[in-house]
């Protein structure tokens, strides 16, 4: 299963890493040859074991979808890169006609 | 008292409280020695930020005459904690550009326990980004150097909080650990690190980078250090669902307890044919101490401990692929503009992240996408079962530890280690106990050309305290040997 430079650009664009041309083709080395000795598990019987999906006393722990709050020392527009009116700002999309950010 | 930092840190407590020392004195004398090790950048580079006014500010809390306060368990003990968790006094970067500067807007859980129970938090020390490096050569603001040999490496990635005790800053130091991130920087630095069973210690505040092998640990100075440390921070947290309503017992006491009838397993698989024979031979003059000391020695076999690093980086690098997409430029940390949105995403985690979380961030891509997902991501944690039912079977035959070396080496020189897949193969002893969540913790058991050797306990899932036994005994058994 050996990784191609077109399918190093392709992880990159899926994990919104940027990578030069020079640098996919280094990659792609490297993951092949890590990727080499995880080929070990390939051989192992697993036929009797179920996948792990969770460990230690929790299990898989879930809770309900109100986390607590969390009292914070410092409002979110002292460490945000940019905010207006309580909202993070971001570039506009890029199938929006309206290139006002606000 | 020429320097209250060479004291234990529930002797240094008690002096304080019985007015013989005071917090001021501890914090002035954690960070003189800051200075005179050159702890920060261009020297050791051990710490990334320190805040004596905060410190100050804090000792003078402890030294208030409250007979309350005074008898607070860490009451005005100087700590370093590690640069991925959580405090809202000095900035969290993790190592990273990603995150330069960034100063959270709440205390880690294991920081709040710390705090309440009386300790100074003094820096935040140097660490491999986002925790992924065996060496703290991967912080995107220098490599930390080992304070015992300043050519070799610290280990990795909690290297800096290892090195700050070893240096003398801090009695006791908060690390975080994936896969040994505490064991071996405490192994290449001569002190005692601890890594507690999963679920023993919130992780809230702790910056995930591979949630199932998580964990917050504690470094000592000393077995007693260290227990002090993990009592302190253990125990349920409503903010952390995945920690446990598990009973938290002292772990000080165990250094009253006593190994006859404690049987010791030596696996054979941590003791392979190629094992460099002089840590073989301290691990060996280990187990005869702990032999002459009552406890019983069975060669053991965790057949599938060969297969522990294949299945690490696999399971690492894809939850950290998943955790790390939360870095984006739009709530926290750096932002770097680009021409719409994606642009920006790209044109920020470009810049932010450094070349072995890029790296590990594609190969975790890679293994959770279409096509390879049962190939590797299942399939390593199928194995991952296999290698957490060794633990259980072994446990059940009576065996109460496991006994090995905690890393393969001593502290290798700096740069040495240039192949990603050779610089993994350091976590060799230690990731296993990650992927079961068993306790494990190391100590030092000798030096080779002066450098340390560390032994390492692994006790089964809650049952910190036998660890804590066998580490009290060991250390008092050995004694100065243990620096030889």
């Amino acid at each position: 299963m050996a990784i191609s430079i077109d399918d190093v650009h392709h992880i990159a664009r899926l994990a919104r890493l940027g990578v030069s041309g020079a640098c996919a083709e280094s990659l792609a080395r490297e993951l092949n040859t890590i990727l080499a000795h995880m080929d070990v598990l390939s051989r192992v019987d697993t036929s009797s074991v179920e996948e792990v999906s969770g460990i230690g006393a929790a299990g898989l722990p879930l809770r309900a979808d109100t986390g607590p709050q969390i009292p914070l020392d410092r409002a979110r527009e002292d460490f945000a890169p940019r905010m207006k009116d309580g909202f993070f700002l971001v570039p506009r999309l890029a199938t929006h006609d309206d290139s006002d950010e606000s | 008292m020429t320097d209250v930092l060479e004291l234990p840190a529930s002797s240094l407590q008690m002096a304080i409280q019985a007015g013989k020392a005071t917090a001021r004195r501890a914090v002035d004398a954690s960070f003189d020695r800051m200075r005179d090790v050159g702890a920060g950048s261009g020297a050791l580079n051990i710490l990334l930020y320190q805040d004596r006014h905060d410190a100050l500010a804090r000792a003078i809390e402890c030294d208030a005459d409250s007979a309350e306060w005074q008898a607070r368990p860490l009451n005005g003990v100087p700590v370093v904690v590690k640069d991925n968790i959580a405090t809202s006094v000095m900035p969290t970067s993790c190592g990273s550009r990603i995150l330069e500067g960034y100063v959270s807007p709440y205390a880690a859980t294991a920081v709040q326990k710390l705090t309440a129970a009386g300790a100074i938090v003094v820096a935040k020390s140097n660490m491999d980004e986002f925790a992924m490096g065996s060496s703290t050569e991967n912080s995107a603001f220098g490599p930390a150097k080992n304070p015992i040999a300043p050519d070799r490496v610290p280990g990795g990635s909690s290297g800096g909080s290892a090195a700050a005790v070893a240096a003398g800053i801090a009695r006791i130091a908060l690390g975080s650990e994936t896969g040994g991130s505490v064991r071996q920087p405490a192994a290449f630095c001569g002190v005692v690190g601890v890594k507690p069973t999963y679920g023993r210690v919130s992780r809230f505040g702790l910056v995930a980078f591979a949630s199932s092998l998580d964990h917050v640990g504690v470094f000592g100075k000393n077995v007693d250090d260290a227990a002090l440390g993990l009592e302190t921070i253990s125990g349920l947290d409503p903010l952390d669902s995945t920690s446990a309503a598990e009973p938290v017992p002292s772990f000080r006491d165990a250094a009253h307890g006593g190994l006859t009838g404690i049987v010791i397993g030596k696996p054979k698989e941590y003791f392979p044919d190629d094992l460099d024979p002089r840590i073989r031979e301290r691990c060996d003059a280990a187990l005869d101490r702990l032999k002459s000391l009552g406890a019983e020695v069975r060669d053991v076999s965790l057949p599938h401990t060969k297969l522990a690093i294949e299945v690490y980086y696999i399971i690492a690098p894809a939850e950290a692929s998943s955790n790390l997409a939360r870095f984006d430029g739009v709530r926290y940390g750096c932002r770097v503009d680009g021409d719409g949105l994606g642009a920006m995403y790209e044109a920020t985690r470009s810049n932010g992240f450094g070349a072995e979380v890029t790296r590990r961030i594609l190969l975790g891509t890679y293994v959770l996408s279409a096509g390879y997902y049962d190939a590797y991501y299942r399939k390593a944690q199928q194995v991952r079962g296999l290698i957490a039912r060794d633990f259980a079977k072994v446990f059940s035959s009576g065996v109460h530890l496991l006994f090995t070396p905690t890393t393969p080496t001593t502290a290798f020189p700096l740069g040495s280690k240039a192949d990603p897949y050779e610089m993994y193969l350091s976590d060799i002893f230690t990731c296993t106990a990650n992927l079961a969540g068993v306790p494990a913790m190391s100590v030092p058991i000798g030096r080779i050309d002066g450098l340390p050797v560390g032994g390492q306990f692994i006790a089964t899932h809650f049952d910190e305290r036998q660890m804590f036994v066998a580490a009290f005994a060991l250390e008092r058994a050995l004694g100065a040997d243990a620096l030889k």
